[in-house]
């Protein structure tokens, strides 16, 4: 098996994990790292649940086996529960307190959990919860809380925080710079108090 | 040039640009459409790109480019290879004077399609040189491969990788691109460009001497390749390769399979050194049947005999299950994880605002006891709405509508099929209806674009792939030229004209064709246009769920009293559903 530091970014379908995934990617890239991801496009883009892995030092195959994981990334606290028997023992979550309830429970009247039974089943893990779409308000955009989640993660990912910050200020639309950087420094901030 | 993180399919188009490609069509289709969605924004483009109507008008459009001396590229999904499966077969009989590379992107596990076939069946069948990529390094380094070796033998080359090699990403290594000529020139030849029967047995003939060189040369070309290990040894092809050198443990032989058709000799050679052979591949046994037909008596284990599955796609977990049920790993070092059970699923939905649903409302208002055929598009999703009977493929609404009716059923016969699928393969259906004197009412979904595969123009867009303007193209006109009557165009974001021209379609007998106009919303957000959002009245709302039922995921339900949340785009439909008045727009009263 390869050594790679393996990271599950999940949302839904919209939320920008593209954008997030496409970071660290580029981050890798600057730091001179192999990397290998594998993303949702496609149908389930429409409002429909999104994981994206990002295999830092990858060599091998994009997707990572469940149970594998270093850190997972959500940007919805439903999700961060569908997907968290992908961490490792000892793996990370960083988890935006943010429900959107799929519509199905409104139109079909499924049984859903509450938010507060959610924060505690994740408990169980090494969890960072923040609220990225607060702090992204406080930044300047609320498109920004993917920015947000990175530089909270950031703490915990093995690459150099001015290389991820180099590449935010690569990929995201310059005239929303100065809002990114913000955001991922007070992501980044955030994330230290986690630990 | 360097590195670059780049998908897949960027990486695929990015090769293209290397190989100096003249001629670029195709029809989207998901995993397949970034690579013409690429190609079609470079800046300062030498190579001539379009979106075709379809796959076999786009195959056809390929074909004759390569027959005038240009590398042509034309890009599909692999159901889309059955409707240019014509064009297909017969071009390995007149072949190409330039390289054709025919892009056809499998889907195993049917992530976004209507079923897994596996392309790499097709080149066997035509008899055409197939490459299958293992990582997206591979697929890159592949197409001017697949070029030079498609110019070499005067044969279309398959190009055929999947929603993993496609929609994956990595650090890739690229070259500067090299500019195209574009300078073709058609020059006849009608013993090799007319297949009429005295032309066509011939070209046969030719097509099956070529076969003992191409299997030669693939092996030459380093992607069939083995390293012998041991006495028992896994086979294993496209990404189903990568994730076996991943787990691959000592004193085990490899073979990796990256082109087809296998040399049987250099095949048999090493499967006859071995004890025991595991054969690892997504979709078809492909590679597994030449395996077995090598083998003699080495024990050959795979899909055949149930040590690996047929359906669904590879995974590292998979891929070590199945070695530990073949016997080659003791340990299983990725046990399945536990997914919790019971939570509410996510699946995709329609947008909020989209017209789909609301036209999907009025028909099932106008038309409760009906048959509903729909076809591939966004609006499949309808299925969550109780308005999608039928879904097969590409322009079998209205067929199957028709075929319903005259199959005896006494029920209203409602179908719905999105603008550009019916440009693509939908008026002929139509056109068939009408002639044979269906009773069914169509309903266009017209947005204006292709959306679900990432809102590519077609020829109701007003624009090409690459933007410049196009004639504009009358959806009404091409139905009142079909012989259809009555064809009516409305808004269906005005709930009330939209039941009432449908109440109209259901009093009267024919072929009746309501076209549904609306931007899609995705498209209309990406052109500005604000429409405000809408906020249910607490004080007024009594919780009747009217709204909720709807469907859209805008709309939610807590305390007894409907919300809306900030995926409202403003359509206003919903404010006109509320039997009590309670939904307005924002700062109105």
């Amino acid at each position: 098996m390869s050594e790679s530091y393996d990271i599950l970014i999940v949302g839904i379908g919209g939320q920008g994990t593209i954008l997030a995934s496409n970071i660290l990617g580029e981050a890798c890239l600057i730091e001179g790292r192999h990397v290998k991801g594998a993303e949702t496009h496609g149908m389930a883009q429409r409002g429909g649940s999104v994981e994206s892995h990002i295999r830092i030092d990858g060599l091998f195959g994009p997707l990572i086996p469940p149970g594998r994981a270093d850190l997972l990334i959500s940007f919805d606290l439903l999700e961060a529960l569908r997907y968290s028997h992908y961490l490792k023992k000892g793996g990370k979550m960083v988890v935006n307190r943010h429900l959107v309830l799929p519509t199905s429970v409104f139109t079909q009247n499924l049984p859903a959990p509450t938010q507060d039974e959610i924060i505690e089943a994740l408990k169980k893990h090494a969890l960072c919860l923040l609220d990225a779409d607060t702090i992204a308000e406080e930044a300047g955009s609320p498109l920004s809380q993917n920015v947000v989640m990175l530089g909270a993660a950031s703490q915990s990912i093995p690459l150099e925080p001015e290389s991820l910050l180099d590449a935010v200020k690569r990929l995201v639309p310059k005239k929303t710079l100065e809002i990114n950087i913000k955001a991922f420094e007070m992501g980044r901030k955030f994330g230290g108090t986690c630990r | 040039m360097g590195r670059k993180y780049l998908l897949g399919n960027e990486a695929i188009a990015h090769a293209c640009l290397e190989s100096g490609v003249d001629f670029v069509s195709g029809y989207p289709g998901t995993p397949s459409s970034e690579v013409i969605d690429v190609l079609r924004i470079q800046p300062d483009r030498s190579y001539y790109v379009e979106w075709s109507v379809n796959e076999k008008v786009a195959l056809e459009n390929a074909l004759a480019a390569a027959w005038c001396g240009i590398r042509a590229l034309c890009t599909m999904k692999h159901v889309g290879l059955n409707v240019a499966a014509d064009p297909l077969m017969t071009s390995a009989y007149t072949g190409v004077t330039a390289g054709l590379v025919i892009m056809s992107a499998d889907d195993p596990f049917a992530h976004s399609s209507q079923n897994e076939q596996d392309s790499r069946c097709y080149a066997h069948f035509a008899r055409i040189p197939c490459l299958d990529p293992a990582s997206i390094q591979e697929a890159h380094d592949m197409i001017p491969k697949a070029f030079s070796l498609s110019e070499e033998f005067g044969l279309p080359v398959l190009f055929r990788p999947t929603t993993r090699i496609c929609h994956s990403k990595g650090d890739i290594e690229i070259s500067e691109p090299v500019e195209g000529l574009r300078k073709g020139e058609f020059h006849k030849d009608p013993r090799q460009y007319v297949v009429i029967p005295a032309h066509t047995r011939l070209l046969h003939k030719k097509l099956n001497e070529k076969q003992p060189a191409i299997r030669k040369r693939l092996v030459e070309l380093g992607y069939n390749r083995y390293t012998i290990q041991g006495k028992t040894a896994i086979i294993a092809s496209g990404i189903g390769a990568t994730y076996v050198q991943e787990l691959l443990p000592d004193g085990v032989s490899f073979m990796k399979i990256g082109a087809y058709p296998i040399d049987e000799e250099w095949l048999g050679d090493f499967v006859k050194k071995h004890e025991k052979i595991l054969v690892i591949e997504e979709l078809a046994p492909e590679v597994e049947e030449a395996v077995r037909q090598a083998a003699g008596c080495v024990p050959v284990l795979g899909k055949k005999n149930g040590f690996a599955p047929f359906e669904g796609e590879l995974s590292p977990q998979a891929v070590a299950a199945i070695m530990e049920r073949a016997g080659f790993l003791k340990k299983n070092p990725l046990p399945l994880g536990d997914p919790l059970q019971n939570l509410p699923p996510r699946p995709p939905i329609l947008c909020a605002g989209c017209l789909h649903r609301v036209a999907f409302y009025a028909i099932k208002k106008v038309f409760r006891d009906a048959v509903y055929p729909s076809d591939i598009g966004c609006y499949t999703l309808g299925l969550q709405l109780g308005v999608v009977d039928t879904t097969i493929c590409m322009g079998a609404s209205i067929t199957v509508a028709s075929g319903i009716f005259h199959a005896g059923d006494p029920r209203d016969i409602v179908c719905t099929i999105g603008d550009s699928t019916f440009l693509h393969t939908g008026i002929q259906g139509l056109l068939n209806a009408v002639y044979n004197g269906a009773n069914i009412t169509v309903v266009i979904l017209d947005n204006r674009i292709t959306a679900m595969t990432g809102h590519q123009p077609n020829p109701n867009s007003g624009m090409t792939a690459c933007g410049a303007e196009s004639p504009p193209v009358s959806l009404e006109a091409i139905c009142r030229a079909c012989g259809v009557i009555f064809v009516e165009s409305v808004n269906p974001y005005e709930v009330t004209g939209m039941v009432t021209v449908l109440q109209e379609a259901k009093k009267r007998k024919g072929v009746k064709v309501i076209i549904a106009k609306q931007l899609c919303v995705i498209s209309a957000r990406r052109a500005g246009i604000k429409r405000g959002s809408y906020q249910v009245n607490p004080e007024i709302c009594t919780g009747c769920g009217t709204c909720v039922r709807f469907g859209c995921p805008a709309i939610e339900f807590a305390d007894e009293r409907a919300r809306i949340n900030d995926l409202c785009s403003g359509c206003a439909v919903c404010a006109q559903l509320c039997p009590v008045g309670a939904i307005s727009r924002e700062g109105k009263k």
